[in-house]
């Protein structure tokens, strides 16, 4: 059945994207992502580094994604000690992406971007409209909202894990469900990364 | 669900993932090449639109491989590859239809909506001048210069 939840999904997703796109090859001005995310924390006022944090946040999700298999694999194998390893490897990296995400979030806001609000022109220098905010914030916060409940899902599975919820049943078949959700988390954001970062 | 998780997916292991990350993270090196290589072109070149469609091609790519090895669709059994790639198919023409409906609308608008077009030309001043003329605030997409 998770395949089937992951299609709606994929269509949900598909459903925004294609929106945005629509809008943006509508426009006849678009603001540069390299312009807009440029900033890294820590770093000083006014630096530029373009496309930096956003590949650390890509690079997170894909080693937690990979962190996932290993903990699918090691449930193959009846491996208890592994799945627990793996697992808390996927939920720490979840986390260290939502919080890269709060902190972009809170980055923009604070640069005057939000739902509504625009601060960047155009890549050619000409008004901007919202349409750039506002699709943003609504694509990545839905995907953030996808990772957050994956988070949470990873945990759940951590502690059935710890409680030897598996052992007794024999199989670690709800490791695996839970793996193609979070899969399917990281396959968005190549997605995401792609249409709002790279072009 | 249970029957297609049989002991049908031994293809491969732990070396495989390991491989499939190595080609994901250098999937990923080079679309962020292609990005910063990019900045420097100019805003209409066709080289530009070029490595924007590489990227999309390396995209696609990246999410196959997440799709087939991690997600293990690839040693699925087949009716459940039909199942979720034959209506995914429908993307493509989702996505052709809806970008060129979007094309053609921008065509429209700068056809017939000679404000708009012109709207969408000017530029805007830089920030730090719109402090210094007040009496322009209220009309900031306005251009200034034009009345000097």
């Amino acid at each position: 059945m998770m395949w089937y939840f992951l299609m709606s999904d994929a269509f949900t997703f598909g459903a925004f994207l294609i929106s945005y796109g629509t809008i943006r090859f509508s426009s006849n001005g678009w603001p540069d992502p390299n312009e807009v995310f440029k900033s890294f924390p820590f770093a000083p006022e006014g630096m530029n580094a373009p496309l930096v944090f956003v590949s650390v946040m890509t690079f997170i999700l894909i080693i937690s994604s990979v962190t996932m298999v290993l903990a699918v694999h090691a449930g193959h194998n009846m491996d208890k000690k592994g799945v627990v390893k793996y697992m808390i490897m996927t939920i720490i990296g979840g986390a260290m992406f939502l919080g890269c995400q709060a902190w972009e979030w809170n980055h923009l806001h604070h640069e005057g971007a939000w739902w509504g609000s625009n601060p960047f022109l155009n890549h050619d220098g000409t008004a901007s409209s919202t349409n750039f905010t506002n699709y943003f914030f609504t694509i990545t916060g839905f995907h953030g909202f996808h990772v957050f409940s994956g988070v949470i899902i990873n945990i759940i599975m951590l502690i059935m894990t710890l409680t030897d919820k598996f052992e007794q049943r024999g199989h670690y078949l709800m490791i695996e469900k839970a793996g193609l959700y979070w899969h399917f988390v990281d396959l968005v954001w190549v997605f995401v990364f792609t249409c709002f970062y790279l072009i | 669900m249970e029957h297609t998780h049989t002991e049908k997916h031994e293809g491969g292991g732990t070396k495989e993932i390991w491989k499939v990350t190595l080609i994901l993270t250098v999937l990923t090196i080079v679309e962020l090449a292609l990005g910063f290589w990019m900045m420097g072109m100019p805003l209409d070149s066709s080289l530009r639109l070029a490595v924007k469609g590489a990227i999309v091609i390396l995209m696609m790519v990246k999410a196959f491989y997440i799709v087939a090895y991690f997600m293990h669709l690839k040693h699925e059994i087949k009716n459940l590859i039909m199942t979720i790639v034959v209506p995914l198919a429908l993307f493509v023409w989702f996505i052709i239809a809806f970008l060129y409906d979007g094309n053609s609308f921008k065509n429209l608008r700068n056809t017939y909506d000679p404000h708009y077009k012109e709207q969408s030309t000017i530029k805007v001043e830089k920030k730090e001048e719109h402090k210094s003329e007040e009496h322009h605030s209220e009309e900031h997409a306005k251009p200034t210069e034009e009345k000097h």
